[in-house]
């Protein structure tokens, strides 16, 4: 279960966004949801490591992420977060094997461009129905190859918890629904605490079992995904 | 005119420049990651006295040099007791390239850092690489195209250099006179000869760094128009 709490105020530019947030999940799918600007993606930020808010605490089930008060702060790189970014962030001077393989290999150099990926990043190519394009740069499949093959990437590292930044917002309508399903049966197979941030209802019902509500930098307020009414209405 | 008599202006140009630009490299791609990611307005004002080498008349880099590492300078006087001598010596004339060649890579490699999409780095930490690693393995292979720009335009300058290289390490032949310097010297002795085939040279030469670069560069560079 995720909790989260922190408080910071961000500026740039002559203008200020107070970041005020405090949740207790009590369900291990949570959203945020609200409208572009309500601070979901900074929340986000916070959680993954990327922001160090000036007071907070982050906890993800058994692990303390972030103690502001114990001056405590894991690195990113140890939060072990499979982060999935709403523009997929994969490397355009690597292949999709040399992006996949990117999370297992340490030190100064990339993977080979001949590099045989292990048994377990080769189980999520075949899930995820990548085996085609393995040899492909980014800029050279399409988005929902680009959006699997970052999946891939993200879980291949053996991640503790799952961030779906906007996961359906650069995807053509059509292929939408399809792919809502298919992360929706991901999540189900992966059994991890994740974190959902979107701005469509409809991605809620599928991705998430309690929803966070957010506007303007703080939670106004928590329901379940069947009381979401469409925020275009309200 | 005998072989060693060119040959020797070219390979000290060549040896100084190559000196120069990877002393210039080194420290440029440094100072330029440092200043991409500085959000403060400081940044931009060191970034314009970084560049004075750039603006300033080479003589005046030249003095400031002999000021500085002179016998008598201030710092010339600490590198004197470590038994090290720059004026009128090759490793002088590196000095003086590097520092007219500095800006030019650290403007490339600024702006090239900043293109850098941070979505990418941080892509690469939460990997679980480290922030040195996110650099070695991103930052600088998506900077490199706009790096390489600045470095091959850094050698260009170096090979070229004369104002500051004659005021620091003076015009001696076979010690620090190199190819621009000689060509200085044959015209102004009137050796109309001598000065026709080094500034040939000379020319050849820069075309031959320039389309040998091409070669040096990295696959993906060459690439890199597909993505």
């Amino acid at each position: 279960m995720i909790a989260l709490d922190c408080a910071h105020t961000f500026r740039a530019g002559g203008r200020a966004f107070t970041l005020d947030v405090h949740l207790r999940a009590t369900r291990q799918r949570i959203a945020l949801f609200g409208p572009s600007g309500a601070g979901k993606s900074l929340s986000a930020g916070v959680i993954a490591g990327l922001i160090r808010p000036r007071e907070g605490r982050v906890a993800v089930g058994e692990a303390l992420f972030l103690d502001t008060d114990a001056n405590h702060c894991l690195a990113p790189q140890q939060r072990k977060i499979a982060y999935l970014a709403q523009d997929y962030a994969l490397f355009p001077h690597l292949t999709i094997a040399q992006n996949i393989a990117f999370g297992l290999k340490r030190g100064c150099f990339n993977p080979a461009r001949s590099t045989r990926l292990p048994d377990q990043a080769m189980h999520w190519v075949d899930t995820l129905g990548l085996v085609g394009v393995l040899h492909h740069y980014p800029g050279e499949i399409s988005g929902g190859q680009r959006q699997r093959a970052a999946l891939a990437r993200a879980l291949v590292i053996g991640p503790r918890m799952l961030v779906l930044d906007e996961p359906l917002a650069a995807l053509d309508i059509p292929l939408r629904r399809q792919v809502r399903e298919a992360l929706g049966r991901l999540q189900e197979e992966l059994d991890l605490p994740s974190v959902l941030i979107t701005h469509d209802p409809q991605d809620v019902q599928i991705l998430a079992d309690e929803v966070f509500c957010m506007e303007d930098g703080r939670i106004t307020h928590v329901c379940a995904p069947s009381e979401l009414s469409d925020p275009l209405s309200a | 005119m005998a072989t060693h008599a060119w040959m020797m202006p070219l390979m000290l140009s060549l040896k100084v420049a190559a000196w120069a630009t990877i002393i210039a490299t080194v420290t440029g791609v440094t100072a330029a990651w440092f200043l991409s990611r500085w959000r403060s307005a400081l940044a931009d004002m060191v970034d314009a006295v970084l560049t004075l080498p750039l603006v300033l008349p080479p003589t005046v880099i030249g003095y400031y040099l002999l000021v500085l590492l002179g016998r008598r300078g201030w710092l010339g006087e600490y590198l004197a007791a470590w038994g090290v001598e720059l004026v009128f010596t090759w490793q002088g004339a590196v000095v003086a390239a590097a520092i007219v060649a500095f800006p030019l890579v650290l403007k490339g490699a600024r702006a090239a850092f900043e293109e850098v999409d941070t979505h990418l780095e941080d892509a690469a930490r939460l990997l679980g690489v480290s922030n040195w690693g996110v650099w070695c393995r991103v930052s600088l292979p998506l900077a490199a195209r706009g790096i390489l720009a600045g470095v091959l335009l850094a050698f260009a300058r170096a090979l070229g250099e004369f104002g500051a290289t004659l005021m620091v390490a003076g015009s001696i032949p076979g010690r620090t006179q190199t190819l621009s310097i000689a060509i200085y010297e044959a015209v102004q002795q009137g050796e109309d000869a001598t000065a026709n085939f080094l500034v040939a040279l000379a020319s050849v030469t820069c075309i031959a760094a320039l389309w040998g670069a091409r070669w040096l560069s990295p696959r993906h560079i060459r690439m890199g128009r597909r993505q």
